[in-house]
């Protein structure tokens, strides 16, 4: 057959010389590739003393959002869930007793909110339809766990720290991101 | 021999049909079905004397009849217009209807609660339909909205009062299906409520159907509230052997609980036969129930997400392959979620949930 393109080489299969059976010389090449990664920036990253900077648009890990107050934002209505295209969110709503009106910012609130994190595409849909901001997917991603029960979170998992109450656990759980944009 | 009745001609949107004298066009509208359907908030064909409240059913008539064709100079309400012989209406070729049609929801608008997230009637809402088709973006209203203290109807109504659109159409339900009404319209203008006057419930044994009958969030199952979202339920059409009623009732099931009962709607919302508060608020186990089959809902209802109708499911060929033996699950959802939790039967709960009722559970 009629070779298509004049790239095919035969192989040499002459005996090897003497010089050429030490190697001497395809060793020093291969050396010399070596060394020239050493000199290379380095693309490892020291996980996780060091971290890889995120794009703006990462989606990572949900969070409940509080309001200023710390009480909670999410109503319950169903709009993250039947958005989730995983349906990985299940939620049971509650009507707010006088008395807890320092907690929930509705009448009606969560009372269980639950994410299947083995399901969650991290596709950021639940952020989008939630009407009351109270879904955000956050810079940081889920944890590897030794069990799949350690990947349904509920709301102590997903709840932002109190505003109020701890403050410095609120700035850090806000992030970068949300810092940039508020200033 | 009957004399042959002489049938009108009426041209609605450029379809010609006759009709009966009498009709009104609206009706005549909805014969022939479609778009040409104007939208109507308190029009209920089942209810005498309801219609001309809202202003959402405004047309055009560009020609008064055949004798008098001259065309009307101002929009009329097509629930409360009949029609006359060679008339010919606009709906929604009109501009002029399809302004005044936005105008009137910024109206209705302009009182009523954004709260749909918390609302239970989002979903099969009647204003969040018309204000989805017609509604602006933002409201103009710079004032306070209106709100009112807090009436109780009982146990098995919710009023909120704040989202009301007054069309009248509880009052006149209970005018025509019970004996005694109890509730009405108090007071006038910008306070005009729904109320009972003196604090009393509402518990004839038709005075259920309200809850169908308000086409907005203002009367709500109380039995319902809080439970579940409308389109995660599916519903199913089913029938009971009632002494009170037609017992023909629409279930809507989560899994196997029926979280509440409804009359079946048609396709303008409105109830196909009323039923009775026993069916509606004290049956809600399967085993009280004829299950029918499933109701067919619109596609384009929210209610419809996720109800694959005449869905096929694949045959699981593991045990095949295995030899009989059946697939080992590595994780049982109900062994560590909080949700829907297989034992507890969030129906059963007489009013809505509340954080009392779950601390019990986890105990």
């Amino acid at each position: 057959m009629q070779p298509l393109t004049n790239k095919a080489k035969p192989v040499d299969r002459s005996p090897m010389t003497f010089v050429e059976s030490l190697y001497l010389w395809n060793i020093a090449k291969g050396m010399m590739i070596t060394l020239k990664h050493f000199f290379k920036k380095k693309p490892t990253f020291q996980y996780p003393e060091q971290k890889r900077p995120f794009s703006k648009v990462f989606r990572g890990l949900h969070i409940l959002n509080r309001d200023e107050e710390g009480r909670e934002r999410c109503t319950a209505c169903g709009l993250c869930a039947v958005a989730c295209p995983a349906e990985a969110i299940t939620m049971e709503a509650a009507e707010r007793l006088p008395g807890e009106e320092h907690l929930y910012r509705e009448e009606k609130y969560a009372a269980k909110y639950e994410i299947n994190m083995l399901r969650c595409i991290f596709c950021g849909l639940c952020e989008e339809a939630c009407p009351k901001d109270a879904v955000y997917l956050s810079e940081t991603f889920a944890p590897a766990n030794y069990n799949r029960k350690g990947f349904i979170y509920g709301k102590p998992d997903l709840l932002i720290p109190h505003p109020v109450n701890e403050p410095e656990a609120y700035q850090q759980a806000l992030g970068n991101r949300a810092k940039a944009t508020q200033n | 021999m009957a004399e042959e009745k002489k049938l009108f001609k009426v041209t609605i949107d450029n379809i010609t049909l006759d009709v009966e004298p009498g009709t009104t066009i609206l009706n005549a509208a909805r014969q022939i079905g479609g778009e040409v359907v104007p939208p109507a908030m308190c029009y209920y064909s089942k209810l005498e004397g309801s219609g001309g409240k809202c202003r959402t059913c405004l047309v055009e008539v560009a020609q008064g009849s055949t004798a008098d064709p001259r065309p009307m100079p101002k929009l009329v309400a097509s629930c409360r217009t009949t029609v006359m012989d060679g008339m010919v209406v606009k709906n929604i070729t009109s501009e002029r209807v399809v302004d005044a049609r936005n105008g009137v929801v910024e109206f209705l608008l302009l009182n009523h609660p954004l709260d749909c997230p918390v609302c239970d009637q989002a979903g099969e809402c009647h204003l969040q339909d018309l204000s989805y088709e017609h509604g602006k973006e933002g409201t103009r209203y710079e004032f306070k909205r209106r709100t009112f203290p807090k009436h109780d109807l009982g146990k098995y109504i919710q009023l909120h009062m704040t989202r009301c659109i007054l069309c009248y159409r509880c009052v006149f339900t209970a005018d025509q299906l019970t004996n005694k009404r109890v509730h009405g319209i108090l007071d006038r203008g910008d306070h005009a409520e729904i109320a009972t006057y003196i604090e009393k419930s509402l518990d004839n044994d038709f005075i259920g159907n309200v809850i169908d009958v308000c086409p907005v969030g203002a009367l709500t199952d109380k039995t319902f509230r809080f439970k579940n979202r409308v389109w995660f339920l599916k519903p199913v059409d089913a029938h009971c052997n009632c002494s009170k009623c037609s017992g023909k009732v629409t279930l809507w099931y989560r899994g196997d609980e029926v979280f509440r009962v409804t009359a079946r709607k048609d396709q303008y919302g409105e109830v196909e036969d009323w039923i009775c508060n026993e069916c509606r608020f004290e049956k809600k186990k399967t085993s009280d129930w004829i299950i029918e089959g499933p109701r067919e809902i619109s596609r384009h209802s929210v209610i419809s997400q996720g109800h694959y109708v005449g869905m096929e499911k694949p045959k699981e060929p593991l045990s095949e392959v295995l030899n009989g033996r059946q697939p080992k699950l590595l994780m049982d959802i109900h062994s560590i979620s909080e949700v829907n939790k297989p034992g507890k039967q969030l129906s059963m709960i007489d009013g809505p949930a509340h954080s009392t009722d779950f601390q019990s559970e986890t105990k």
